[in-house]
């Protein structure tokens, strides 16, 4: 597989978007690849980074709610 | 028994609700309607525990349950058809954007690996930032994806558009994001001496 293959693709293949042949080949380059293999990670880390996005500390307020939410159950 | 089921239900709620009420945020970009929307979510799942088969797979669920309540309301608020507004064109420019690439310059390479350093300075409210700033149909999909890990037929289910919809929404959304995130690295000094082009 070449670098603008694997580039064009690699979006879908870090979001498991690809089929099994495609991301073992994608894999394999990404291996072998320097250049592929460091956009890879960039994207990856910044994935990651959108991810915890999603981690928020809930305020005492909503904690006190759902306590009287489940109370109530 | 019931009892028991109760006070097993309180102990998971108590461990998720971190995480809940992050996703919740980042779906309605407001604190309050962020609390109401968990809070709907915990009667909810409550309502319905029967249909939870395998205990292990509750946080599942229950953000599950979330992500469907939110859309839900936001489709029965906006009362039409399915449309994503547009995302606005930045100069013009009509190709996809890549932070990598733009961070990834030959001179800026002499200061070592620029975009590794960016990406480790970006702090959680850029990124809030970036997200919330993106039009609801985008965002959600994001969030669906990105911060849930939904697969993208699981995302189109749940918004009941085609996958090919979410595949669409998804790279724009993104070519977005890392716009915004370009231009926060680049007012904040986290490039050195990058260019001021889109």
């Amino acid at each position: 597989m070449k670098c603008e293959d694997v580039l064009r693709q690699l979006v879908a293949y870090l979001d498991r978007d690809v089929d099994a042949h495609t991301a073992t080949e994608i894999d394999r380059h990404l291996e072998a690849c320097r250049g592929c293999f460091s956009r890879a990670d960039f994207e990856r880390k910044l994935k990651a980074q959108l991810r915890a996005a999603g981690e928020k500390r809930a305020p005492a307020r909503l904690r006190a709610r759902i306590k009287g939410i489940v109370d109530k159950f | 028994m019931e009892e028991e089921r109760r006070r097993w239900f309180a102990l998971q709620v108590e461990r998720l609700t971190d995480r809940l009420y992050g996703t919740a945020l980042r779906l309605t970009r407001n604190a309050e309607d962020a609390e109401d929307l968990v809070a709907e979510t915990v009667a909810k799942a409550w309502a319905k525990l029967a249909e939870l088969r395998d205990p292990q797979a509750f946080e599942a669920w229950i953000r599950r349950v979330l992500n469907n309540t939110f859309v839900s309301e936001w489709r029965h608020r906006r009362a039409g058809p399915e449309l994503a507004e547009p995302l606005p064109c930045e100069d013009g420019a009509e190709e996809a954007f890549s932070l990598f690439e733009k961070l990834h310059q030959p001179f800026l390479l002499w200061w070592g690996n620029p975009e590794e350093s960016a990406i480790t300075n970006f702090l959680r409210e850029d990124i809030d930032r970036a997200l919330d700033a993106l039009p609801d149909a985008y965002r959600v999909v994001v969030v669906l994806v990105d911060v849930e890990g939904y697969s993208y037929p699981e995302a189109a289910e749940t918004l009941g558009v085609p996958v090919g919809t979410v595949r669409s929404r998804l790279s724009r959304a993104r070519d977005q994001l890392q716009r915004s995130l370009w231009r926060h690295a680049r007012d904040a000094g986290l490039t050195i001496g990058g260019s001021n082009e889109m």
